[in-house]
């Protein structure tokens, strides 16, 4: 069964790649590990979400537009937020949420906006075969980049309150007393993206460029559309997370310039 | 007198109908653990706000300074003073870089260094101090800043006897010279006996005080 040169895979042999799930379940019953119920979860939600998603995307795919374009936009955005304040631990003041929230909504639009217009170039603006895999490759990205930096900002000065204070006593300004951990934030962000790019291509080749050889794409236009995505990955990622450093740090002092946390 | 301190109540720690605190003078302050000194000097250096009642710095309330600006004439070390990773001469600068002054030269930080007994190089590394002379390479740094006020967090509590009788005298000696005013919390008798020029001795609060 072939269909634009990709093979289809048949429904039965699909079945079949959840024997990888059953071994996987024989195992941990085997060592005595309790992750059956996880296993599941995980792999039923991956199931129906993943099918759900073949759907919608069929159906906007059938019926571009752009406020459909722009509402799946804005469902990604919102659930990365979500995401972010879930997977961090410690409570979040409201002025930390409140720029989780404002980083994630300007820092990964402009990176698209910018990414679609000038690098990609399509026409339409909202062709939602390209605006939405790439919108979700810039948003989660971005979206992983703001959650390490959250991590390691507050980490950084928590675990450094009197270091920070002593500074603070001399008359530092906020921002002189925590560039170091300020910096170590952004570094911690950026470091992953810069990594996968360091591996690229040869430790392992991405989903998207496997995805566009395998329908049967040149290599030579696969890699073209990687080499943007990694660039605009970058960008992304160190907007949105320079926003959130720059606009979050001093959500950990009060007006007075006294440390809050 | 450069504090006046009016109806002070903090958390429960602290509790102060009146106090006033003379400027150019050593005033020491003591009391047993959990008495508020170190918050008291926190209140002074703007770390925390009372709340209630008034603090005025030389006869304007804390209030209407902006607390940087503040805390660089009013200035605390802390207890535990910080070493950044680096030479001497670097942890000596950025006292001055953080509070956004020009760099000193050589001369002057060896003058500092000879100030506080700390015979070491520029140039050497600060991380392998030991527990004391860290604790003088931030009295040198302090003394750079040229502040109004010195608040001191039990400065000396690594030295030994002799050592903290010797380097607080030099250090006390240097900052009366330049018309500068000192509060310190001391554990140590001796020094207290020695550079007291004024007392505060603060009593634990009672729960029937508030």
């Amino acid at each position: 069964m072939e269909s634009n040169g990709i093979i289809d895979i048949e429904f039965w042999r699909l079945c079949a790649a959840y024997l990888f799930v059953v071994i996987l379940l024989i195992i941990v019953k085997w060592r005595g590990i309790t992750r059956e119920k996880q296993i599941m979860l995980a792999t039923v939600r991956m199931t129906v979400q993943l099918i759900l998603a073949g759907y919608v995307l069929t159906y906007i795919f059938e019926n571009p537009h752009p406020l459909l374009s722009l509402g799946f936009l804005c469902a990604m955005a919102l659930f990365s937020i979500h995401n972010i304040f879930k997977q961090v631990s410690h409570t979040l003041n409201k002025k930390i949420k409140r720029m989780v929230i404002l980083s994630m909504l300007s820092g990964p639009m402009a990176a698209l906006f910018y990414f679609n217009v000038v690098v990609i170039h399509f026409t339409p603006w909202y062709e939602p075969r390209y605006f939405i895999p790439i919108a979700g490759m810039i948003v989660g990205n971005a979206m992983t980049g703001v959650t390490l930096a959250l991590k390691n900002l507050h980490d950084g000065i928590s675990g450094n309150r009197e270091k920070v204070e002593a500074m603070l006593m001399l008359g530092a300004t906020p921002a002189k007393a925590v560039k170091k951990y300020v910096d170590a934030a952004f570094d911690s962000a950026v470091l992953p993206t810069l990594n996968n790019m360091l591996g690229m291509g040869i430790i392992f080749l991405p989903g998207m460029m496997t995805g566009q050889i395998m329908s049967g794409i040149s290599p030579l236009i696969a890699i073209e559309y990687q080499i943007a995505i990694l660039i605009g990955i970058l960008g992304s990622v160190s907007i949105t997370v320079v926003l959130f450093i720059m606009l979050s740090f001093r959500a950990f002092f009060t007006k007075n310039a006294q440390l809050s946390i | 007198m450069i504090f006046r301190l009016e109806n002070i109540k903090y958390k429960g720690i602290l509790n102060i109908d009146d106090l006033q605190i003379p400027a150019y003078m050593v005033t020491c302050l003591t009391g047993e653990s959990g008495a508020g000194k170190t918050s008291l000097l926190r209140l002074l250096n703007r770390m925390d706000d009372p709340d209630s009642g008034l603090i005025y710095y030389q006869d304007q309330l804390l209030d209407e300074f902006n607390p940087i600006e503040l805390r660089r004439k009013v200035t605390m070390l802390s207890q535990a003073p910080f070493t950044l990773p680096g030479t001497i001469e670097e942890n000596l600068q950025i006292g001055l870089e953080l509070t956004e002054r020009e760099k000193k030269d050589k001369e002057e930080l060896v003058k500092a260094l000879e100030t506080v007994q700390l015979q070491k190089s520029l140039d050497e590394s600060a991380e392998n101090l030991s527990g004391g002379e860290k604790q003088r390479l931030a009295l040198a740094r302090l003394l750079l800043l040229n502040s109004e006020v010195y608040l001191l967090d039990e400065p000396t509590s690594a030295l030994d006897e002799e050592a903290e009788l010797k380097v607080m005298g030099r250090f006390l000696e240097k900052v009366k010279r330049e018309k500068g005013t000192v509060i310190m919390i001391t554990h140590s008798k001796q020094l207290a006996d020695m550079c007291a020029e004024e007392r505060i001795v603060l009593k634990k609060a009672k729960e029937s005080d508030y």
